[in-house]
């Protein structure tokens, strides 16, 4: 371990963090909400430590090894964490303790879209802004985005890329070289945001709403403005909009390159992971739709259809967004969605989850030792779009979904341990490790009756869940730490 | 520049090592995953794994924007099809193979826009047997390199206190030498350190000098700076692959050849391709074979096996017991470093004698020749100057006005059949060929753009 290096590159990755904080200082003097002060006051903290950190390490070799990959962007997240928690802590409103700071911006980093906050509305436009922004830069990755501006990290830059980016297939490189492919990556992202946000402004969002969910939709996060999320609209055409740019947010953001380098959609349609992810999420629709339809929630099939596919969707790309309080639906739907919570989109987009790709590795990987009972002779290669998955992939895939469960189940018993319900913990736990936001009984609408202690586990679990487990649980075995 | 390398054996992987550093987007295709997951952990470039020579794997490695597609997998016939289907579907610009057997080989109109399009054919083994051979030839020079055809060299020498101009002046040289003698030192290393020659410049013992002169000087200007030793003229050769086979055709007719064979079926079939030169069965460390074969009277031993341990263990005891000097071939470029201060003389690292007629086409501007030196921190370079004295940085100027990156200088002009010294009154002609020597290759940019001439004149 090369403990300088690391700390050379965090530094950077800190100078350049710190520039997050100009934005929303920049709205709050010209809407002078009087909040300035925090932005300023982190900005200068992140600068000074940032600086810090580069001068004193300016000499160390800038080649970053495999491992110092994992401790470079495990740190990042937990410093991030804390750092971009500061100008929460400090405004004066919303008046958060420090836990409940860190929460709210680890929830937003990681696209969760969890809240400790009752009253949004009546927030201060920058606090606002800032949150939508924070959700923004976790959703295709702040380390992504450093690989992409800074020429420093050309070197380990594939070490850093491949620590947090979402998805099985890690290797694959849209272009040569790495600086180019996180380039490509950021750009595809900025261009759907831009088109989101003029779809959200056309069907009826003011400019600062229409930005700010924008910045949630890409990034799957579910932050909103409003306390009632896009239900404060009460408008069939905003959902629509909403749910467009959700279910694209879900697809594999490499497939978008192709799509705009070659102008064609049918990569998306020849693609066996977006298959399975239309294929779930049509299938949650059509169920929800009859459940919600045949128990008269809603009147007509319209409505029905209207309420039950927007919360699919928004479930499925882990975003998020309500539109009802779907955790009072009647029968299986709240459970369902939760689950398909934790299944995810597709690998290699904002969304968060175990990953419709894995989901498909561990069915057909299933279905091949079914295949093996019946003809014990049989040799059965298991095949996605035509390509035979190497036994490695299966293998890291099977791990992968182990520690998923574990830390699911570990992390849900210490929840209970801290005084919730048992529906209610493991569904905080659940939905904090799928990035989704949204839980189920009391932590239903918002996280205000977690104790402290549990809003810390949820905190953990959502980096856990956001850089994909190994990341971080590779930090806390000893081989790694061994010279 | 867009490159895709088929092919990630020793050559291919050396390539895509030394050609990612520079500013290109490198692909590396090959069947065995293993090798590409490795490559790209350790290099910034793409890996894509499939048959090389097929439509689907080129188009997945982006041959449709590639401008130049280098063919290296260890099959000949796999490097001529990717050739033909990247000109024929992709229209690849540039294509380089690796083509290794003769029967192609002897015939040069196979290859063209009509037939198999290949731009440039390279074979690393002759490229580097021709190396091993220019050594022999100048026994005491530490590199040979060819430049126009072979009229010009580049020679790399280190100094012996013995030698006349040791401890003197570089500009004594030409008053030591006869008069239609000319020579220009190009760079001099001290202790590693590149140092720019000036005419003050004071060689010392131990110093690398690189120099350039005609071809048939090249023995008076070494005679200068070391004692000569005798021409070699007992050659063991160790290891009879490719290398080690084509040598022992090359110098059989001059020299008295001996070459060492572990495998006897094989040393019975190389026996059939010489006339003169002995085979010997055996293993190249065992030392009852080297005495009864008279190691301590070989002028050269040469270990070309393709195991780099071996090679270095036989050298070293080759010189151990006797031989003159020693040459050994070494892939990993850890271990040429290693036996740099050794008692091995010559450490041939066949990466690098190959790497230069890639980067020939890779540069921009029109270059005819590029050497890489001192473990592709250096760079000796034939150009060609184009335009007139408008269009042109270099045409029409004489030679101290040229705006040379810092650590450049330039040895020599070859113009026609002229082979002139780059005095600092010598003007520059359109067509000239200019000799460069780049101590830094980061300058390497600006080199370029010195001979592309500037598109707003033309």
């Amino acid at each position: 371990m090369r403990y300088g290096t690391v700390l050379l590159i965090l530094g950077v990755l800190l100078c350049m963090a710190s520039l997050t904080m100009l934005p929303p200082m920049g709205i709050s003097l010209w809407e002078g909400d009087g909040e300035h002060m925090p932005f300023l006051i982190s900005f200068l903290l992140l600068v000074a430590i940032g600086g810090f950190l580069w001068s004193t390490y300016r000499d160390e070799p800038r080649e970053l090894r495999l491992r110092d990959g994992f401790l470079v962007v495990a740190a990042m997240w937990i410093v991030m964490g804390m750092a971009a928690a500061l100008p929460l802590t400090l405004a004066r409103n919303p008046a958060l303790s420090f836990t409940d700071a860190v929460f709210e911006t680890v929830s937003g980093l990681t696209t969760t879209g969890a809240t400790t906050i009752i009253g949004l509305d009546t927030l201060p436009s920058s606090i606002l802004y800032y949150r939508q922004q924070l959700q923004w830069l976790g959703g295709m990755g702040i380390i992504v985005l450093a690989v992409a501006v800074l020429p420093m990290l050309r070197i380990g830059g594939m070490q850093l890329y491949r620590a947090e980016t979402p998805g099985p297939m890690k290797d694959t490189k849209l272009t040569p070289r790495i600086t180019e492919t996180a380039k490509a990556l950021w750009y595809i992202y900025l261009v759907i945001t831009v088109l989101c946000a003029l779809s959200y402004w056309v069907a009826g969002m003011s400019v600062f709403d229409a930005i700010g969910h924008a910045f949630s939709t890409l990034s799957t996060g579910g932050f909103s403005t409003h306390d009632a999320s896009l239900s404060y609209f009460h408008s069939p055409l905003i959902e629509f909009v909403s749910i467009v740019f959700m279910a694209v947010s879900g697809i594999n953001f490499s497939l978008h390159f192709l799509a705009w380098r070659r102008l064609s959609v049918r990569v998306y349609l020849e693609d066996p992971e977006v298959q399975t992810y239309f294929f779930v999420l049509g299938m949650g629709a059509l169920a929800s739709t009859v459940v919600l339809f045949f128990t008269n929630i809603y009147d007509g099939v319209f409505e029905s259809f209207r309420f039950g596919l927007f919360q699919v969707v928004s479930c499925i790309t882990t975003t998020g967004y309500t539109t009802a309080s779907f955790y009072t639906w009647p029968a299986m739907l709240p459970p369902l969605l939760l689950i398909l919570g934790m299944m995810g989109a597709c690998g290699g987009s904002t969304a968060g989850g175990l990953k419709s790709l894995r989901v498909l590795m561990l069915y057909r990987q299933s279905l091949r030792e079914i295949g093996r009972l019946i003809h014990p002779n049989a040799h059965i290669p298991i095949k996605i779009g035509g390509t035979r998955l190497s036994g490695r992939m299966v293998d890291s895939v099977w791990g992968f979904f182990f520690f998923y469960v574990v830390s699911y189940i570990v992390l849900g018993l210490m929840m209970t341990a801290t005084g919730l319900d048992i529906t209610s913990a493991f569904a905080a736990v659940g939905t904090s490790i799928a990035n989704l936001g949204p839980g189920l009984g009391d932590v239903g609408p918002n996280f205000t009756v977690v104790s402290d202690a549990g809003k810390w586990i949820c905190a953990f679990a959502m980096i856990l869940g956001r850089l994909e487990i190994f990341t971080v649980l590779v930090l806390f075995t000893p081989a790694f730490w061994r010279q | 520049m867009k490159i895709i390398i088929l092919g990630a054996g020793q050559v291919g992987t050396s390539a895509a090592a030394s050609l990612s550093r520079e500013d290109n987007d490198i692909t590396v295709v090959d069947l065995d995953a293993m090798k590409l997951r490795e490559l790209q952990d350790r290099l910034d470039l793409r890996t894509v794994q499939g048959f090389g020579s097929y439509p689907s794997v080129l188009e997945r490695a982006g041959a449709q924007d590639a401008d130049l597609l280098v063919a290296l997998t260890n099959n000949d016939e796999t490097n001529m099809t990717a050739c033909q289907v990247a000109y024929a579907l992709y229209k690849t610009p540039k294509r380089i193979a690796r083509v290794r057997a003769r029967e192609y080989l002897d015939h040069p109109d196979l290859f063209g826009d009509q037939a198999v399009p290949i731009d440039v054919l390279i074979s690393p083994e002759q490229i580097v047997t021709e190396h091993i051979q220019r050594l022999i030839e100048y026994p005491g020079a530490l590199q040979v390199l060819d430049f126009a055809d072979g009229r010009v060299r580049m020679v790399a020498v280190r100094t012996y206190a013995d030698g006349p101009l040791v401890g003197h002046q570089l500009s004594e040289l030409r008053r030591h030498m006869p008069s239609d003698v000319d020579t220009r030192v190009a760079a001099v290393y001290r202790r590693d350190k590149p140092i720019i020659p000036e005419g003050d410049t004071v060689i010392e013992a131990g110093d690398e000098v690189f120099f350039i002169a005609a071809r048939n000087d090249i023995r008076t200007v070494m005679r200068e700076l070391r004692r000569l030793g005798e021409p070699a003229k007992r050659i063991v050769i160790a290891g009879g692959g490719n290398i080690g086979q084509a040598l022992a055709k090359a110098l059989e007719n001059r020299y008295y050849v001996k070459l060492i064979e572990r495998d006897r079926e094989h040393a019975r079939r190389i026996a059939e391709g010489l006339e003169k030169a002995i085979v010997l069965v055996g293993d190249c460390a065992d030392e009852d074979l080297l005495r009864e074969e008279n190691i301590d009277q070989t002028d050269v031993y040469c270990a070309l096996t393709n195991d780099d341990e071996a090679n270095i263990l036989s050298s070293l005891l080759g010189k151990r017991m006797g031989a003159g000097k020693v040459m050994t071939l070494i892939n990993r470029p850890a271990y040429v470093d290693l036996v740099e201060a050794s008692a091995i003389d010559i450490a041939i690292s066949p990466q690098q004698v190959t790497i230069g007629a890639l980067l020939t086409h890779v540069r921009r501007g029109d270059l005819v020749r590029v050497h890489s030196l001192r473990r592709g921190a250096a760079e000796a370079i034939e150009a060609v100057a184009h335009g007139d004295s408008r269009s042109s940085k270099v045409v029409g100027r004489t030679i101290q006005d040229i705006e040379l990156p810092p650590g450049t200088t330039i040895g020599g002009i070859v113009r026609g059949e002229q082979v002139l010294m780059a005095h600092h009154d010598l003007q520059v002609e359109a067509g000239d060929h200019l000799l460069l020597f780049v101590v830094d290759k980061r300058c390497i940019g600006d080199i370029e753009n010195l001979f592309q001439p500037s598109p707003t004149f033309l």
